[in-house]
């Protein structure tokens, strides 16, 4: 592979919280890598430990509870978990930005939108900003985001905003940094569809223009299929697919992806799919093995024991399925 | 209509009654798991226990038990502590152990007796006033509730026990008449907000009678906030007991109250500093046990992480 | 304009509850079996001369109609003469008001910068050593009598030590300053006398810091579980990922949602100190208007506990406000609310 550094690569993650009656096994060997410019879907059922994943990239997973037992997060070649504060506090926000899952958490409800927003910009511009500069600064970020009268906008608290408002303003403060790299956490789910429909399409324009990279964390198929170029599929803390995203929506390899797919509603067909069987497993006592195997279809005995590691069906395509290792000799459904 | 209350679960069929159990089971271990890992919580329920069994075995557990009363005998009076006299003796002669343990059972009734009065009353007028939220009881409860926090609590509490004979009874009588708006606007707070939850509105849309949503629905998911405030004010009432106590106007000499033996032995520091530090290590020991054991429940009952 | 309201509505508020609260004192102070008359013109004064007086005070007229008259007087300042004194209610209290001001207000000081420091600095190293020793002396502080505290410092500081002096507000000789405030601190800088001001702050330490132990404990808990709290919260996470320092993330955009209950707590606080120094004042021999109150209720001198009463029932409802507003100027949810009418 003569493939250049990826920006950001993840290499067999490992993630407990310390709860009662043990520890939840959240991450489970996750590996994951993004390529400058490239827009990376990553989807999976809820609580599959999407969001813990992306803000272990960032350190800032509450800790304790939560404890990353192996496994490292590189940048551009410099391990994450080793950084000292200093370099760290470098890469967030300019290397890596982030935006929150619920936009309503994710501003600080007793200070302006204005204080928060420069208070973004003033880290990366140092002291030798005045306040005049910041303050053109936050209103070219709001404006940037297609609000109306930034000016007030600014002075005003989060409660007063819409859901919206918010979530542009959530945007706004994640690439004023200009990152490298753009974490988007569910982008619009807390609204509807309309607006969550404006909502991408901006985002999308606005990482398009500045060529930023971009993991986009969704579970609806229908919007990382539009959006990216390459797709990672999570079950229960694990990775179990990675293809590029048209591959993968025309050849799902791993079988929960497959189902993944039926369970998605479809205006023209008759009825209502199917749907997963079984539920999502126990994190306390997750299931031996292949994470998947008491809802797989095709689970064997390996599955029970083993615990599979990614084959690949492509280059660019690897499945996490003893269905695909040569030496099962079954052939792939 | 109850299943989606979240202090009860489904009815009826008996596998749902079995899971019913094994849920309440599970839910038991899970708090006495968390309630057992905190070791400070323990030593709360500990000396808590502890004190409880002293006061109530006092005749029984204290080797003096004549000295808990009008005892004298100046031929032993002043002496330090010792392996006779633990904690010294009085100027008087008494042993400052006993007297201490049977402190300790005037400090108990005066919060048990306090909490009783109070708590019923202040629950049900907090229930009122949540359920009516925003018509004429609400306003006419609240606004005597108001009435009575904007009073300085320990000042009208003395005030009242002034007016009245100085003794305990009146003592506890008094700090009653102080305490029961803070349930009042605890639970008022727990209704009004339940009021408009889907477990009450949808018990309401079946039927239910006013009496079944406010005892049945909603009185159960107000009992974990309750106890735990409970078990913090026995502390604090006992606190303010000891105080009434220290300037006389609560237990009367010659029954052992402690802030009456603290306010006594004040007099003879520091050179008979036991007859004091004694009695008041005793008010820190009760106060911290049951703070210990309130927080304690108050982390068990409080929403569970992640 | 939203402040403007606010205030007006908390007002209105107010003069309810404190003419509630005047009804409840002027039960008392009628409940207890005696003649006020007799008390006012003098055990030797003849039958008629009570008599006169009686009907001169309204006391034999119903109960609503003496409430209101009772009312008016004290409206007007005239809470009735002290039993004890001899002198008028009003008078005294004015007198004493500002000692037991200053203790609270020392006391104030300490509760909000010991125990908001302590707090912030226990959450900031949660868990560790500190955190744990912050906590242990915080649970000290909050299960210990203030009677306890002051005996403890007035042993340790004044006798022991000695770095300290014992009792009263200065030392026995030396002049009070001339009464701007009553204050005395505050008066002898006002007029320049450096050596009464260090006087009285001396005396003044121990007695405020036995008041305030309680809540200085009690602040850095209701701080450091705050700040524990929000810390976990998204707004802070996303703060810290988009490269604000720590420092900032900690001292600004954690600090102020957190202050929010422990202001509202200080300030209640406060004013019960207020009410809560009778045990205080009477061991550090303090002149002040609660331990005028206590001694009024030892020896049943009505129209002094109704004093008393009233204006600490007053400072209770002043404090309250400002707490409110307080609140509301550094929670903006509260402040919109409110301007909406609600």
């Amino acid at each position: 592979m003569d493939r250049p550094t990826p920006l950001l690569q993840i290499h067999d993650l490992r993630l407990q919280y310390r709860v009662y009656g043990g520890a939840l096994q959240v991450l489970d060997g996750v590996h994951l890598h993004v390529h400058v410019g490239e827009k990376v879907g990553l989807v999976g059922e809820t609580g599959c430990g999407k969001t813990s994943t992306m803000k272990a990239v960032l350190r800032v997973l509450p800790m304790p509870p939560a404890q990353i037992t192996g496994g490292s997060i590189r940048f551009k070649g410099q391990e994450i978990l080793a950084m000292d504060p200093r370099t760290l506090q470098q890469v967030r926000g300019r290397g890596i930005s982030m935006i929150f899952q619920d936009p309503t958490a994710a501003l600080n409800p007793v200070f302006t939108v204005g204080q928060q927003l420069e208070a973004v910009l003033r880290s990366h511009w140092g002291r030798r900003a005045d306040r005049g500069e910041i303050r053109a600064a936050a209103l070219a970020a709001l404006e940037e985001v297609a609000l109306a009268d930034p000016d007030r906008l600014l002075d005003a608290y989060p409660v007063q905003l819409s859901g919206g408002m918010r979530q542009r303003i959530c945007i706004a403060m994640a690439l004023a940094t200009k990152p490298e790299l753009l974490i988007a956490d569910e982008p619009g789910t807390a609204l509807d569809v309309t607006i969550q429909d404006q909502v991408l399409r901006l985002l999308h324009n606005l990482v398009e223009e500045r060529n930023t990279s971009v993991i986009l964390i969704s579970h609806s198929l229908g919007i990382v299929r539009q959006l990216t170029d390459r797709v990672y599929v999570m079950y229960a803390g694990t990775m179990v697919e990675s293809a590029p995203t048209r591959k993968l929506f025309t050849h799902p390899g791993h079988p929960y992806t497959q189902q993944l797919m039926e369970v998605v509603p479809r205006l023209s067909g008759g009825g209502i799919a199917p749907g997963i069987p079984g539920r999502i497993p126990d994190y306390l006592d997750p299931p031996t093995g292949c994470r998947f195997h008491p809802r797989c279809p095709h689970a064997m005995e390996i599955c029970r024991r083993e615990k599979p590691p990614a084959f690949s069906l492509d280059q660019d395509h690897q499945v996490a399925c003893f269905l695909y290792d040569p030496a099962q000799g079954s052939p792939a459904p | 209509m109850s299943s989606l209350n979240p202090s009860r679960t489904a009815a009826s069929p008996r596998a749902w009654r079995e899971l019913e159990r094994a849920s309440r089971r599970e839910n038991w271990g899970r708090a006495w798991y968390k309630f057992s890992h905190n070791p400070l919580s323990v030593v709360g329920l500990i000396t808590v226990a502890t004190i409880v069994l002293l006061a109530l075995l006092a005749p029984y557990v204290t080797p003096y038990p004549e000295h808990a009363g009008p005892f004298t005998d100046f031929q032993n009076a002043k002496q330090p502590p010792s392996l006779r006299h633990p904690f010294g003796t009085d100027v008087v002669g008494r042993d400052v152990f006993t007297r201490t343990v049977f402190g300790f059972r005037f400090s108990l009734t005066m919060g048990v007796v306090v909490l009783a009065l109070v708590v019923p009353p202040g629950v049900l007028l907090g229930l009122l006033a949540g359920y009516y939220h925003g018509t004429w009881v609400d306003t006419l409860i609240m606004r005597v509730t108001d009435i009575f926090l904007a009073v300085p609590p320990l000042i009208l509490a003395l005030a009242i026990a002034s007016v009245l004979e100085p003794n305990l009874f009146n003592s506890m009588l008094a700090v009653s008449l102080m305490w029961w708006p803070w349930y009042t606007r605890l639970v008022y707070g727990l209704t009004a907000q339940m009021r408009n939850e889907y477990f009450t509105v949808s018990a309401e849309i079946m039927g239910a009678s006013r009496w079944h949503i406010l005892f049945r629905e909603i009185l159960p998911n107000c009992v974990s906030p309750i106890f735990t405030k409970m078990s913090l004010d026995m502390g604090w009432v006992i606190l303010i007991g000891a105080s009434l106590s220290f300037v006389g106007l609560g237990v009367q000499p010659p029954k052992p109250g402690l802030g009456t033996m603290v306010a006594n032995g004040a007099r003879y520091l520091p050179d008979l500093w036991w007859i004091a530090l004694f009695p008041a290590l005793a008010i820190v020991v009760i106060v911290l046990g049951f703070n210990l054991l309130g927080d304690g429940l108050r982390d068990l009952f409080a929403a569970e992480e992640i | 304009m939203q402040i403007a309201a606010f205030i007006v509505r908390r007002a209105v508020h107010s003069v309810v509850v404190l003419l509630g609260l005047s009804m409840v004192i002027f039960v008392i102070s009628r409940i207890l079996p005696g003649d006020p008359a007799r008390v006012a013109a003098g055990a030797r004064a003849p039958d008629w001369v009570v008599d006169n007086l009686r009907e001169q005070m309204h006391l034999n007229d119903p109960l609503p109609v003496q409430y209101v008259y009772w009312l008016r007087d004290a409206v007007q300042g005239d809470l009735g003469l002290s039993l004890v004194t001899r002198r008028n209610v009003a008078q005294d209290i004015l007198e004493l008001f500002p000692a037991t001001f200053e203790l609270a207000l020392y006391a104030g000081v300490m509760m909000a910068i010991l125990g908001v420091g302590l707090g912030a600095v226990s959450a900031r190293h949660k868990d560790r050593w500190l955190d744990n020793l912050v906590r242990v002396l915080s649970y000290m502080g909050v299960v210990t009598p203030s009677f306890v505290w002051a005996i403890l410092f007035l042993l340790v500081f004044g006798f022991t030590l000695g770095w300290l002096p014992t009792l009263g507000r200065l030392t026995e000789g030396l002049q009070p300053p001339p009464r701007i405030t009553g204050l005395y601190t505050v008066d002898a800088l006002l007029t320049g006398r450096v050596e009464v001001f260090w006087d009285a702050l001396q005396h003044i330490v121990s007695p405020a810091l036995a008041l305030a132990m309680g809540s200085i404990a009690q602040q850095a808990r209701i701080t450091r579980s705050a700040m524990a709290d929000n810390l976990g919260k998204d707004y802070i996470a996303a703060l810290r990922a988009l490269g604000v320092p720590e420092r900032v993330v900690m001292n600004r955009f954690l600090l102020k949602p957190s202050l929010i209950p422990t202001v509202s707590i200080l300030g209640l606080d406060f004013a019960a100190t207020m009410s809560n120094a009778f045990l205080v004042e009477l061991i550090f021999n303090w002149p002040g208007i609660s331990r005028y109150g206590i001694n009024a209720m030892l020896r049943k001198d009505l129209n002094a506990i109704a004093g008393v009463i009233l204006v600490l029932g007053v400072v209770f409802i002043v404090a309250n406000i400002l707490v409110d507003m307080a609140v509301a100027y550094l929670d903006p949810r509260i402040r919109l609310r409110t301007a909406r009418g609600r």
